[in-house]
């Protein structure tokens, strides 16, 4: 039987015998073929003796149950390391974060506790998928969205607390900004409810976000101060209708006033939709239509067009932009959406089309309307998540297809945020490309556009896939913290990122000596002195581990 | 004012059966099977080339009687071969655990998956 570091086998088995008392011994998991369920899918340590794996796993089905298994863990000083479905894929997964945890696997607790259509929140417990609380809002007729991330079987909670992203409207798309109260189990087996939860029988916990005094919700979120055990999030009123257009502009230069408007578009919510670069001219495709050129296979493009990209630096050449003028192929094209009432974006689109239209040569079309409800034969016509409809299609990203006949085991993902303008769309491609040359890093083709899953700011993402060689996993490993310090000399950092490279990010975040870092390390010892819950996640380790580790 | 407040919504596979009409016509011990490939599998493996799961098998055997790529329509599938690929994942399909698909519903799962499968000659 494995047993946690730092406790011995005679007292993990004292644990474990009340942890049964608890959950009942079929949710107490201590064999290795179970245990085995725990491992990271896309660990980048695949095989290697530095996977973090899992000494044991318990799968309570209510918060009463957390709360005493974690006192169980402070009498004890198990190290526990909760997971909500565990699909925090290409982030770790359902692995600890500190190797030999026992994992608190809180997929059972997956009561849909209330969802509002007149006042549109929803309140649910960890376990609950995008897929369910969509299933549960379409069978009861609600005329409600959600809004998703690309993979829909992951925790509405477990996604909001890694701060996760989706893509329908603005006000929505942060998943952790837009939720509203949440449950806590504190380190001690206290409970703990934010916002207005903190009034017995409070009418509005789902209705005002910081209730009084300090909002603390923030420090539930990439941290290991508390167990979420419900939380509440703010749904999208299901619009009338929906019309995506776009504008496409034909020179490299325009990148930069085609964002700054973008930016006073959105910013206004002139358009609230996810907004969606694309450069046909480069062979770039838009985020929402990356699934349908994996599995139909990217535009064909002529061998005087081939020709010309190879030899463009950072994505320019002027051979290249001359090419693109006379075949009429657009540097850049963004993808805007609207939601609302017909007159309404119409004339949101109309007000669009005037202030894009100072970019010479902008050309605007209309790509698409939509009434709701939709179709649902229709719904694979499109990115599905823009539409507030979970789907497992990303997983084509990285799978077998006629055009990768090598599929990967899995990928992490580099994801710097980077200032929204188009200065630095270009500084960010010129700089992490001769980084990733130079480290041999697979991430870079010609030129890679951002994600604006949030306003403000951009998401520079690029996959790295996990191979079944150690080697090659070896070399990534070590390219991709290269590349986060990379970054975080030019002043960008991290989103998020897996347990693996947590140290790595959070050492950028190092103004002041480390007064963040240090700050985190305060709050956990004051809030869990025996360090029982999810050490080492996004770096936050208890006294008694930071000493052996300095 | 039209509030839902369930008190609990318990989602289970059992409950998800019921929106699923193919249920209606297989044999009853087949139908919790359907049912865990409904919440667990379609997703990815429904027929259709934007099913991940189904384009990467259709690539893998094409010109082999899998060539459909459609997990349901496959002859040859034992209730092993299902067991050991949903503990164990394959390529970008992660394994899945035991509070996800229990070892029961995994045993149905394996049974559904299995049933077009030509009986064994004694």
């Amino acid at each position: 039987m494995r047993v946690p570091p730092g406790v011995s086998a005679a007292a993990y088995a004292k644990a474990l015998t009340e942890f049964e008392q608890v959950v009942g011994k079929e949710w107490v998991f201590t064999t290795d073929e179970d245990l085995d369920l725990y491992r990271d899918a896309y660990s980048p340590f695949l095989n290697e003796p530095e996977e973090r794996i899992a000494s044991g796993a318990l799968a309570p089905s209510s918060t009463e149950q957390v709360q005493q298994i974690v006192r169980i863990a402070n009498k004890y000083r198990i190290p526990l390391y909760t997971i909500s479905t565990g699909k925090n894929l290409g982030y770790g997964g359902s692995a600890p974060a500190y190797s030999g945890s026992v994992v608190l696997d809180l997929k059972r607790m997956n009561r849909i506790l209330e969802v509002n259509e007149q006042n549109a929140y929803a309140l649910v417990e960890p376990g609950v998928s995008y897929f369910d609380l969509y299933k549960y809002i379409q069978e009861n007729k609600l005329k409600v969205w959600i809004d998703c991330p690309d993979p829909g079987w992951g925790s509405v909670v477990g996604n909001a607390l890694d701060r996760g992203g989706g893509y329908t409207t603005a006000n929505y798309r942060n998943h952790f900004d837009s939720h509203c109260g949440m449950e806590i189990v504190l380190p001690d087996g206290e409970l703990l409810r934010t916002g207005m939860g903190a009034i017995p029988n409070s009418k509005t916990w789902q209705q005002y976000k910081s209730g009084c005094g300090p909002w603390i919700d923030g420090i539930f979120s990439q941290s290991n101060y508390g167990i979420v055990t419900k939380m509440g999030f703010w749904l999208m009123p299901e619009p009338e209708a929906y019309l995506r257009c776009t504008v496409s502009v034909p020179r490299y230069q325009d990148l930069i006033p085609l964002i700054e408007i973008l930016n006073y578009v959105e910013n206004s919510r002139i358009s609230a939709g996810f907004p969606d670069i694309e450069s046909p001219l480069l062979g770039y495709p838009p985020i929402g239509q990356l699934q349908l050129w994996i599995e139909k296979g990217p535009p064909r493009m002529s061998e005087e067009h081939v020709r010309l990209l190879k030899g463009a630096r950072v994505g320019y050449s002027a051979e290249l932009e001359a090419h693109g003028l006379r075949a009429g192929i657009p540097y850049w094209r963004l993808w805007l959406s609207f939601h609302g009432p017909q007159e309404v974006i119409a004339a949101q689109w109309q007000a669009t089309q005037r202030l894009f239209a100072r970019i010479a040569g902008a050309k605007f079309e209309v790509r698409d309307t939509v009434r709701f409800p939709l179709d649902p034969a229709k719904v694979t016509d499109y990115h599905e998540p823009e539409l507030g409809v979970p789907s497992l299609r990303v997983f084509s990203i990285g799978a077998r297809t006629p055009w990768n006949p090598t599929p990967s085991k899995g990928h992490m993902w580099f994801s710097p945020i980077i200032p929204r303008s188009g200065e630095a769309i270009i500084e960010a491609n010129k700089v992490f490309s001769e980084a990733a040359s130079s480290l041999g890093m697979p991430l870079f083709n010609s030129f890679t556009l951002p994600a604006c899953f949030w306003e403000r700011c951009f998401i520079f993402i690029l996959a790295t896939p996990v191979t079944e060689d150690p080697q090659t996993n070896r070399r990534y490993r070590e390219g991709f913290k290269k590349l986060i310090a990379v970054g975080g000399a030019h002043g960008w950092g991290e989103y998020r990122t897996a347990p693996v490279f947590q140290q790595t990010v959070m050492d950028v975040y190092s103004y002041n000596n480390h007064s963040l870092q240090r700050f985190h390390a305060t709050l956990k010892d004051a809030i869990d002195p025996n360090g029982i819950l999810s050490a080492g996640r996004y770096a936050i380790w208890p006294k008694h581990l930071r000493e052996q580790k300095s | 004012m039209r509030a839902i407040r369930p008190g609990c919504c318990v989602l289970g596979v059992a409950a998800l059966s019921m929106g699923v009409a193919h249920s209606e016509t297989l044999p009853p011990d087949l139908r919790e099977g359907r049912a865990v490939y409904e919440k667990w599998c379609a997703p990815c493996h429904d027929p259709g080339i934007e099913h991940p799961g189904t384009h990467a098998l259709m690539t893998k055997y094409s010109g082999s009687p899998r060539a459909s790529g459609i997990i349901t329509e496959w002859k040859d599938l034992t209730p092993q071969y299902i067991r050991f690929m949903v503990r164990h994942g394959m390529s970008v399909m992660p394994h899945f655990r035991k509070t996800e698909i229990t070892d029961s519903q995994l045993d149905a799962l394996a049974r559904y998956l299995s049933r077009m499968r030509p009986p064994v000659a004694p």
